[in-house]
């Protein structure tokens, strides 16, 4: 019974991860049609911000500041090398992907290969007694910030005017300008609002894996990709569902089964969606 | 004249769909766009709005507008409604016409009054209505919003025979208001709002003149257009 509590807890905290970075992914390719290959470099952006900043400022100004640079990240790549190609959609692909190549080179060559330890909160290294399993508090603090980051983006989505034209604007974007609205500043939204979710990744990755490395972003990104097809192309609530199951499945499947089997079992979760639903759980709707 | 298209030219996918098109819409009234199906009427309304590349000159309200974003099109009052509608599926009626709202008063008033039924369904996903009704919310999302020119593509597009009616006499009241620039297969709704007609084919101008010269002139409306010029006639 406690592995089984552990095991949930655990593979909550990897999907409230799996979540933070997909909904912004799983946004940017809804609304703008973008496939961000560079959205991991936003997640090592907010982690080594965060790092950084921490032992100067202590560990809250350096979290507000890790998210806002992976903010800002997110909408200068978006206003300075995607805007220029979202009609060259090759082109588009290629600067995403050279980006997210040329980001990691760039934090190695600062802060080298090597992973840094990640500074935290003491309490956040505790372990809370839960059914007879010790979890340790930080994926509860996980659970409850993925949990806080869904509610605020479907209150966003369903009670803002932007929140109206990204649900729009999923659906059809021409149709939005057609109404005289210029979806580009919500294009630009969307990459800050992407950033900024991924940057809380990476200082939440931190915290998780006790350590950040340049190429951390690119790991996670994969799961996080699979996790938006899952759910459905620009659906913020598919995506949670996604996560949530990609999460606990990889958990339970490396436990139960062989080391290595659980990203063979997401990535055949993956195949079994596509299958049976080709626009994934939740469609191309910006749900709120 | 409110719209001036001159020569008006688009090519899309290697294919060359508009050959120089060239007509003038007037700054009152309804002038149709006719033509057999796949001449180019859509892409002409789509070109003119600035969603497909195109070359010529198009003059709205006295400037030229090719290359223009089609939001500032838009916002300087040239209105669009698709064919097929374009309703934002997953948006309820309310939501799809808060979103077209970009004034600080939007003429609810007139919107329910012409379609009472919109108030009712304010809380449905617009992509569970009927397709008249998100007609209606097509039609509707425009006229929140003063505009000077509306061009409408295929408004009564599968329609029921009663739909099409309410429809043509909707746009029939907007026509007084607003000039419209209108692409319409049934003929019936063309001979009773039409003033002005453009014929347009294999992507060039056939025709232009009045409505009501075109539609008595069976020689005409038969070659250009497929049909006797009785077609649509009640």
């Amino acid at each position: 019974m406690s592995t089984v509590v552990l095991l949930t807890l655990t593979g909550l905290g990897l999907a409230a991860l799996y979540f933070l970075i997909a909904s912004g992914l799983s946004l940017v390719f809804g609304l703008a049609g973008v496939l961000n290959f560079a959205h991991g470099l936003f997640l090592s952006v907010g982690a080594y911000a965060t790092w950084w900043a921490a032992p100067r400022w202590g560990w809250l100004p350096a979290l507000a500041f890790g998210v806002a640079v992976a903010a800002a990240t997110g909408a200068l790549v978006e206003l300075v090398l995607i805007r220029p190609l979202y009609t060259r959609h090759t082109e588009q692909v290629l600067v995403t992907v050279g980006l997210s190549l040329a980001g990691v080179a760039l934090l190695q060559s600062v802060w080298g290969a090597d992973a840094r330890v990640f500074p935290r909160p003491s309490w956040t290294s505790s372990v809370v007694g839960v059914g007879g399993a010790q979890v340790p508090a930080d994926r509860f603090l996980l659970i409850g910030v993925a949990v806080l980051v869904l509610l605020g983006l479907l209150a966003f989505l369903r009670f803002t005017r932007y929140g109206l034209i990204i649900r729009a604007g999923v659906e059809n974007r021409a149709m939005v300008s057609a109404l005289g609205i210029d979806v580009r500043n919500a294009f630009t939204l969307v990459f800050a609002i992407g950033g900024a979710l991924a940057g809380l990744a990476g200082i939440l990755a931190g915290m998780y894996f006790s350590s950040i490395s340049p190429g951390q972003g690119a790991a996670l990104l994969i799961f996080a990709f699979i996790v938006v097809v899952i759910g459905g192309l620009g659906s913020v609530a598919g995506a949670a569902g996604a996560a949530v199951a990609v999460g606990l499945l990889q958990q339970f499947v490396n436990y139960y089964g062989t080391a290595g089997a659980g990203d063979v079992s997401v990535v055949a979760l993956l195949a079994v969606v596509l299958l049976l639903r080709p626009t994934g759980l939740a469609g191309k709707v910006a749900t709120a | 004249m409110i719209l001036q298209v001159t020569d008006l030219s688009v090519r899309l996918g290697g294919s060359h769909i508009l050959q120089g098109v060239s007509f003038d819409v007037a700054p009152t009234g309804v002038t149709a766009l006719l033509g057999r199906n796949g001449v180019g009427k859509t892409t002409t309304l789509r070109a003119v709005l600035g969603e497909v590349p195109a070359s010529g000159a198009v003059s709205y309200d006295g400037r030229p507008v090719l290359g223009r974003p089609t939001h500032k099109l838009v916002r300087d009052g040239l209105a669009y409604v698709p064919e097929d509608r374009c309703v934002f599926a997953g948006l309820t009626v309310a939501e799809n016409l808060r979103l077209a709202s970009r004034v600080p008063d939007p003429d609810f008033e007139l919107v329910h009054d012409l379609f009472p039924e919109l108030r009712e369904r304010a809380g449905q996903r617009a992509g569970t209505l009927s397709g008249g009704q998100q007609q209606m919310v097509a039609i509707a999302r425009v006229l929140l919003n003063p505009n000077r020119l509306l061009l409408v593509d295929e408004p009564t597009k599968g329609l029921a025979p009663a739909v099409v009616t309410a429809v043509a006499g909707v746009l029939e009241r907007v026509a007084s208001r607003v000039p419209i620039l209108l692409v319409e297969q049934n003929l019936a709704v063309v001979r009773r709002l039409a003033t002005d007609a453009v014929v347009l084919e294999a992507g060039r101008t056939a025709w232009h003149g009045r409505a009501a010269d075109l539609l008595s002139d069976a020689d005409a409306t038969k070659s250009l257009l497929g049909v006797g010029s009785t077609a649509g006639r009640h």
